[in-house]
């Protein structure tokens, strides 16, 4: 039987079907409004069409993210550390370490080597080191968000943003602009400041050795990649999945319920 | 012979410039946005205040630079910092002050101060836009409004919510889901203002809480935030409307003691 997860994240709402035989079916993506329960409805509307099923077909739903409580027709609600450290240990059996950066929080979780989580740190109190800090620079640099990547990896001398908060970085892009800093170096500095926000967490999980991957909606851009990678020493793990870490976290635990429900249920 | 002092106030939002008289008496006074040019802003509103005065320039005898700009202000003889500035300006207006909450742009500060005005402590906000004239910023953005509507509108309020978040950007997503579910913009609004307060009284709980308390800086412009600060502290709180000049009086009277001779010295400058 087939499972769904939907992950509600705020900038972005993953859904992703899981089917114990043919694995992953499909996956879908679609922005988060402020109305949660319609956003998720549309995400699993997608993801269906997108597998060729009826929703009818799919026999658990389990939710997570910012918006998992806001979704009536879920059957459990899981947190993003434990959905993001599955959907990353089956995309990367051997991984230790997973780092999550949304648009709206960032998380470091250290899982022992069967999977289970053994610490976890987040940032959701503030967007510094999250999507959102690259939104505002995007906004003060007048850059669609989707071209920031390309232009910062042709930064040849990053210019470093000493403002930790978002909105004051802002300002300080613009100072950068005015005194006519070269817009790459400028949005490379911004990359690098999310990662060493991130890397902070990560080394408050102990996440000094094993593999590392990375999840979230922030996994997609090569310029973090590169940021990260850069302060870290080491490669990291990522795959075009990794966005929809949490919703394949969120299905496959799903999947075991729905076994175990299956199993225990009165004939 | 006429001698006159200027102190020139560079915020990260607006520039200041008061000119006062050798009897500490406001001669001329100038304020716009600082824009992305400081020396450019400061030299605006010096030329502005000279006119407004009157005067020559070569009337003016000291000049002291303060805020965040005041390192690049081209026609200063020495910088003295906003928080001695602020001390002393609050001070003047307010001789009873104890305790001075200035709430800027993009930073917020808490003083204590003396009865001479000298500063006996500060701890201020500077790293995050929490609890600053940017949170309101963006809370007027979110909600389309002009930024000096907001304070008034807040005070209509008969609902007042509670706004969860402390990072300015994300408020601006808590505002947008109020507005979804419905809620009414001054209701909103004063749990903006309340929100605020809290960061601003914490600051202040850390220099210590003595009446008279003077609100300085943009923000004391916006009643809302005032009666937002007086519900909060349980007192009155001292607003002048030469609030936003308070940085730049004491600047200037500063200045006035250095042109008068070295005995008055009491503030060590600041080395560039």
């Amino acid at each position: 039987m087939i499972s769904a997860g939907i992950d509600i994240g705020a900038g972005t709402t993953k859904a992703l079907l899981f089917d114990p035989d043919r694995g992953v079916l499909a996956r879908a993506s679609v922005r988060t409004r402020p109305d949660l329960e319609g956003t998720a409805r549309e995400a699993l509307a997608a993801v269906c069409s997108a597998g060729g099923i009826s929703p009818q077909e799919v026999g658990y739903i389990a939710t997570t993210g910012y918006g998992r409580y806001q979704v009536p027709e879920r059957d459990i609600q899981i947190t993003e550390v434990t959905c993001h450290a599955r959907g990353a240990r089956r995309l990367f059996p051997a991984t230790r370490c997973i780092l999550d950066i949304g648009a709206q929080s960032s998380r470091a979780v250290r899982i022992d080597d069967r999977g289970r989580v053994v610490r976890f740190k987040m940032n959701d109190r503030c967007a510094a080191g999250a999507g959102k800090f690259l939104e505002r620079v995007s906004r003060a640099l007048d850059i669609p968000l989707e071209e920031l990547p390309a232009v910062a990896l042709r930064s040849k001398d990053p210019q470093p943003i000493s403002s930790i908060c978002a909105v004051l970085a802002e300002s300080e892009v613009i100072n950068h602009i005015s005194q006519g800093k070269p817009v790459e170096d400028i949005l490379m500095g911004a990359h690098l400041s999310i990662a060493d926000r991130v890397l902070s967490l990560l080394r408050q999980v102990g996440g000094g050795e094993g593999e590392v991957t990375l999840t979230g909606g922030l996994a997609q851009n090569p310029a973090m990649l590169q940021a990260l990678e850069q302060r870290l020493g080491r490669p990291l793990n990522r795959s075009s999945e990794s966005p929809f870490a949490g919703s394949l976290g969120a299905a496959l635990l799903g999947q075991q319920r729905l076994v175990r429900r299956i199993a225990g249920a009165p004939a | 012979m006429t001698m006159y002092v200027a102190g020139a106030d560079v915020g990260s939002t607006t520039a200041k410039v008061v000119i006062l008289d050798r009897n500490g008496e406001i001669a001329g006074t100038s304020l716009g946005p600082t824009g992305a040019s400081i020396v450019e802003a400061a030299q605006r509103r010096f030329r502005e205040a000279i006119e407004k005065a009157g005067i020559d320039e070569h009337e003016i005898e000291f000049v002291v630079g303060t805020g965040y700009g005041r390192f690049k202000i081209p026609f200063g003889d020495t910088q003295i910092t906003e928080i001695s500035c602020h001390a002393r300006g609050a001070h003047r207006l307010f001789p009873a002050t104890r305790t001075i909450v200035d709430i800027g742009g993009q930073d917020t500060k808490a003083i204590s101060v003396d009865g001479q005005g000298e500063v006996v402590d500060f701890c201020m906000n500077d790293k995050c836009a929490a609890g600053t004239g940017r949170f309101l910023e963006a809370a007027a953005l979110t909600l389309g409004l002009p930024l000096e509507e907001i304070g008034p509108v807040s005070l209509r309020a008969a609902r007042p919510l509670r706004i969860t978040n402390v990072c300015t950007v994300f408020v601006e997503s808590e505002i947008m889901s109020h507005l979804v579910r419905g809620e009414k913009m001054e209701d909103i609004l004063r749990g903006v203002h309340n929100a605020i307060g809290v960061r601003s009284i914490a600051l202040l709980r850390r220099v210590g809480i003595s009446e008279e308390v003077t609100f300085t800086g943009g923000v004391s412009r916006n009643a809302g935030m005032v009666r937002a600060l007086e519900d909060q502290l349980g007192i009155r709180v001292n607003v002048s409307p030469l609030s936003q000049y308070i940085g730049a009086i004491g600047a200037a009277l500063f200045a006035l003691e250095r042109a008068r001779g070295p005995k008055a010295t009491v503030v060590s400058e600041e080395s560039t």
